[in-house]
């Protein structure tokens, strides 16, 4: 029997193009829908499929807005068995404030349920991207954390966990106890199915109102690059005539050596 | 860029179906030099038909949207683009079963072949339908499932092909430039941000963007996007082992406003059940902005949950299939469902071909380009989706949404004929509501108008007359009521006073103006001051646009008197064709004017207590206009008759307008004067004269000729149309309208039913047979209704020539149950009261 806890983040959903608020302190959401982070969609499904093959229970934990239910009733959708919202006023938290308050309710849930014996998180948020929420956290919990996780195998007292590199993997052992920040494509994550949608809005969803204080992360404003503007340009399908568009393009450019 | 062009004859905004098929069609009607544009990508721009599921169910109550419809599939068909798979409509109640014998009978009427099922013959044809929860089925094989993208690129390619477009995808309009043309504004220029594009027309088929693009150029076009919820459910192996896109029949689950399409081995589960949902066009995000694109917004499940499980319910094994696509899908809806077609009111040459469904798509493009190529378009008449019908107070983005957010719910929903709406009333009221008010009125909405249909203080008429006071079947009694008739019998014994405000009024005047009436109009209007004239007005099909009343008051003035239903159109072509020198100038006086009529064998006593002018047939003869003083008001009087009794129409300054009612009042006490409503008015008093009326019996595919409103001569003047008329007037006829009276109304279950002629049930032979004259229009019921003082259900409807025999027996269908009936009268007299107007000219 396996207790995993899945920490998970309620983000915007934008396109290409994304809007900025006028004080420039947040995504402009007005037109948008909200997700959770793809990674985390991964952590998530690699719960619910340890625990349907260890048995056991998938606690989901988010800190957010009270829409964050939203997120909580998904995952419910697609396989948690329990859910925790540590309700915000919707203002971004900085990553040590959420570290802190996450580490409190995990303090708090396994008081009252017991260890965790596994804790996921999404490799970073599909937003913020701080890459630091889940190594705080075990480091507070002072246990052992890897990052980028790609593959998670689950031993007597042990997990053995798949980092992806350059030209191969890393192979780690960690104790259970343990902490694991996993990478999108590690899984590929289930739909909920429509009888999984309807049973969700059964779901009931803890909340655990904890804070702390902010911590030295100050966000100052968002900035958003210049767009640049891409041109295509179509080729002639005869080859000779390609290649004399290649080149007087490259001559155009300037990039051509030689007199000119 | 060089390539992009500085000057077209026609910029098409949008490629979605409807601007696809619209340049495909100008091509073949021999435009060039057209340009299409859409600031997305092709062959996908973002639009509704990107998301669309794409089936199409041709049954419709409305002969207008079933014409597009057949076109359309036939057009798909035709690019190969078709999969006939069929379509069930599942019913859970009882009253969805009386919608199924509703259905059956426009099927019947528009030849569109269908039956009813039982549930196990629903599951016959879809095995995974659960038969328990439904109570019938109303099938038709020929629903289909199209392919509308690629049916848009061929679209392009043949217009490409004739060297007669060019096409722009990710190109946005910035502006529709337009400068001072005849009689308004007139597009000149479309800029965008890759170049500007100098045109003589342009049309607007931007979908739920429309109203945007409109704006532009100072024009509205009147609609909402708004949110339509689909989700794809799957994989399911009974639809996976199939190999194909649709293998089953597409089911609408009527009653839960939901349906299931399959789609491959997955099935897309729709639904216009949720609450309305919409959005202003500016909240639509850009292609850039959008997650997937930009009709695709984020879905909402709280707002689907219930459909799913409506749909679990009907087919069991979709609860164990995974949603992987989702969407709050934007489609266009406007205040009264109907599409927005042909050139918008404000700006001349701008055209807007919105609101349009996948199965309208190829035929409105069709419609849309012999409309622009030749003044009219052949394939239907679009009365009832034109641009211009609508009110400035209709044209806004309050009317629209109040009306959107009540008729969303009724997407698939069951809608009476005569069913009122009740957002955005008492938005457009006549001078003496607070009178009508005062005597219950109880109002039907004309156009906009607060109209008095009945009066609930004339209750107590209908023990004196003895008139039938209950009808048995629901349907027949919904929107009714037997105080009409009494009504009727009493202004047929006494008198009745009749709010007509909402007519539409214009005067037109001038030193042109006798060229110009006679111009748009096909009888004579050039006759002395005080004379009217009741007159066709026609497209240059020779087919009818209007009828009108005409006064000519001066020398150099006219007043027209219009529907207030056709107002808007009117108004538009009247400003239209005006010569643009400004030796005719035209007013809407409709605000400014109260409008009341009083008829009645006591009608001109009455009256002649309240003015001391000559009221008598040779002072004041039938057909006259006269100016004259009641209770010291200025009216102009006109002795005409809509009901078939004496008596006058008056029209005065709108504040004169209590004063006036109330003068007529009073004086009526001694002649127990009622107040009269236009279910008399306009239906049963106008039946048993034989009168026409517009939208009704008169429409594009009619001619004057086929209507028994040809005069006897031609006027010299040319006309709109007369090219047309004079053709029809030569041609062996075809068609002619008859009145028929109804031998029996009782229905199969015992007790008598009451069609409500609303344009659906179909004339058929004694055999069952449906009956299309020469030119394949089909003889249809264009109006019916009680005719008290003639003692019959009487009915109007075009018969082929062969048919037209007063004395021949034929039946309607109505309710999916035939009736008897029997033709009474054709050609120009169908008068069945009163037939020499003895009493109209009393």
């Amino acid at each position: 029997m396996m207790r995993v806890l899945v920490c998970v983040k309620r983000v915007p959903a934008p396109g290409s193009r994304i809007n900025i608020t006028d004080d420039e302190q947040d995504v402009d959401t007005a037109h948008l829908g909200f997700t959770t982070s793809p990674h985390e969609e991964c952590a998530l499904e690699e719960a619910v499929q340890i625990v349907e093959r260890e048995g056991g229970e998938v606690v989901v934990l988010t800190v957010g807005p009270a829409e964050a239910e939203e997120q909580l009733r998904y995952a419910a959708s697609v396989g948690g068995t329990s859910f925790v919202l540590v309700p915000t006023d919707g203002t971004a938290l900085d990553p040590q404030r959420t570290a802190s308050i996450i580490t409190q309710a995990v303090n708090e849930s396994e008081s009252e349920g017991g260890q965790f014996d596994l804790i996921l998180f999404g490799n970073e948020s599909a937003d913020s991207a701080g890459f630091q929420v889940g190594v705080r956290v075990a480091h507070a919990l002072g246990r052992p954390m890897v990052n980028g996780i790609k593959g998670i195998e689950v031993g007597e007292s042990t997990f053995t966990a798949q980092r992806a590199i350059d030209g191969g993997l890393e192979v780690y052992e960690v104790p259970r106890p343990a902490v694991l920040g996993i990478l999108e494509g590690i899984n590929l994550p289930r739909y909920p199915t429509m009888k999984g949608r309807l049973a969700s809005r059964k779901a009931v969803i803890g909340e655990a109102p904890i804070d702390s204080d902010a911590g030295g992360l100050r966000r100052v404003r968002l900035h958003r690059p210049e767009e640049t503007v891409s041109q295509t340009i179509m080729l002639p399908t005869e080859a000779a005539a390609a290649a004399t568009a290649v080149v007087d393009l490259l001559e155009e450019l300037g990039v051509m050596g030689g007199e000119s | 860029m060089s390539d992009f062009p500085t000057s077209a004859s026609c910029v098409v905004i949008g490629a979605g179906i409807v601007g696809n098929s619209i340049v495909g069609h100008l091509a073949e009607k021999g435009w060039t030099d057209i340009v299409l544009l859409d600031k997305g990508p092709l062959p996908s721009p973002g639009g509704s038909t990107g998301h669309a599921s794409n089936f199409i169910f041709p049954v419709d109550h409305s002969k207008e949207i079933v014409d597009l419809t057949l076109d359309s599939q036939a057009q798909y068909e035709e690019m190969g683009m078709q999969n006939t798979c069929g379509g069930i409509e599942v019913a859970r109640t009882e009253e969805r079963m009386e919608e199924f014998r509703r259905r059956m009978t426009s099927a019947t009427a528009f030849g569109v072949e269908a039956y009813m099922l039982t549930p196990a013959e629903v599951k016959g044809h879809v095995p995974f339908v659960n038969e328990d929860v439904i109570v019938g089925g109303f099938y038709c094989p020929s629903v289909s499932v199209v392919d509308s993208l690629e049916t848009g690129t061929i679209m392009r390619k043949r217009a490409q092909d004739a060297d007669a477009l060019l096409v722009f995808a990710n190109t946005e309009v910035l502006d529709i430039e337009t400068a001072p043309g005849k009689n308004k504004p007139k597009v000149t220029a479309v800029v965008t941000d890759k170049g500007r594009i100098e045109c003589e027309h342009v049309v607007v088929a931007c979908g739920v963007w429309s109203p945007k693009l409109a704006e532009m150029a100072g024009a509205t076009i009147p609609l909402t996007p708004a949110v339509h919820q689909m989700a794809d459910v799957g994989p399911f192996d009974i639809l996976v082992e199939t190999n194909q896109e649709v293998a089953y029949p597409v089911v609408r689950d009527m009653d839960t406003f939901c349906y299931e399409r399959q789609s491959s081995g997955s099935m897309e589960v729709g639904s216009y059940g949720h609450r309305p949902i919409l959005h202003r066009v500016d909240e639509i995000p850009s292609n850039e902005e959008a997650l997937l694109t930009p009709t695709e917004m984020p879905f909402t499940p709280e707002d689907f949950d219930q459909q799913m499980e409506e749909a679990i319910e009907l087919m069991e094994f979709l609860g164990d299939g995974e949603i992987r696509y989702a969407i709050n899908g934007l489609l266009s809806l406007t205040p009264d469902t109907a599409p927005v077609l042909g050139p918008t009111p404000e700006v001349e040459n701008l055209w807007s071909a919105a609101a349009v469904w996948i199965k309208e798509g190829p035929g409105v493009g069709r419609l849309l380009a012999e409309w622009m190529t030749d003044g009219y378009p052949h394939l239907t008449d679009p009365h009832g989706a034109d641009a211009t019908r609508f009110y400035p107070p209709q044209r806004n983005v309050h009317h629209v949404e109040g009306r959107c957010n009540e008729h969303f719910i009724k997407t698939y929903g069951i809608t009476h004929p005569r069913e009122q709406w009740e957002s955005r009333r008492n938005v457009t009221v006549g001078p003496v509501k607070a009178r009508t008010d005062d005597l219950d009125a109880f109002y039907f909405e004309a156009g906009g108008w607060e109209r008095p249909h009945w009066y609930e203080s004339n209750a107590d008429l209908v023990e004196r007359y003895g008139v039938n006071k209950s009808r048995t079947h629901v349907w027949d009694a919904d929107w009714w009521t037997p105080i009409s008739d009494a009504e009727h019998l009493h202004m047929r014994e006494h008198v009745g006073l009749v709010d007509l405000s909402p007519f539409q009024v214009f005067e037109v005047s001038g030193p042109g103006v006798v060229d110009y009436i006679e111009h748009m109009v096909v009888n004579k209007c050039d006759l002395p001051v005080g004379r009217s004239i009741y007159t066709p007005m026609l497209n240059a099909s020779g087919g009818f646009r209007s009828d009108l009343t005409i006064m000519r008051m001066a020398e150099d003035r006219f007043r027209i008197v219009t529907g207030a239903f056709d107002g808007g159109r009117d108004e538009y072509w009247f400003r239209h064709n005006l010569p643009g020198d400004s030796s005719v100038h035209f007013e809407n006086r409709t605000n400014g004017t109260v409008t009341l009529g009083v008829w009645g064998p006591d009608a001109v006593a009455l009256l002649s207590t309240v003015t001391e002018s000559d009221l008598g047939q040779e002072a004041f003869p039938y057909g006259r206009v006269q100016s004259h003083l009641i209770a010291g008001i200025p009216v102009d009087m006109f002795r005409i008759s809509y009901v078939g009794d004496a008596g006058f129409e008056i029209y005065a300054e709108a504040c004169n307008g209590m004063a006036l009612w109330d003068a007529i009042w009073a004086a009526g006490a001694n002649f127990d004067l009622r107040p009269i409503g236009a279910a008399v008015y306009g239906t049963s008093g106008r039946l048993e004269k034989g009168y026409r009326l517009m939208g009704s019996e008169l429409e594009d595919e009619y001619t004057p000729v086929e209507a028994g409103l040809a005069r006897p001569k031609v006027k010299a003047a040319d006309f709109i149309g007369k090219e047309k008329y004079i053709e029809a007037r030569a041609a062996e006829g075809v068609a002619q309208l008859c009145v028929l009276s109804f031998d029996s109304l009782r229905c199969a279950a015992g007790y008598d039913r009451f069609p409500v002629g609303a344009g659906n049930e179909p004339v058929l032979t004694l055999e069952g047979e449906r009956i299309l004259d020469a030119h394949g229009r089909v003889s249809r019921l264009t109006t019916a209704g009680n005719a008290p003082s003639v003692g019959k259900y009487l009915a109007m409807a075009y018969l082929p020539i062969d048919k037209c025999e007063p004395g021949t027996k034929l039946q309607v269908m109505y309710q999916y149950e035939t009736y008897p009936v029997t033709v009474e009268k054709t050609g120009a007299d169908l008068a069945m009261f009163d037939h020499d107007d003895a009493r109209m000219k009393a």
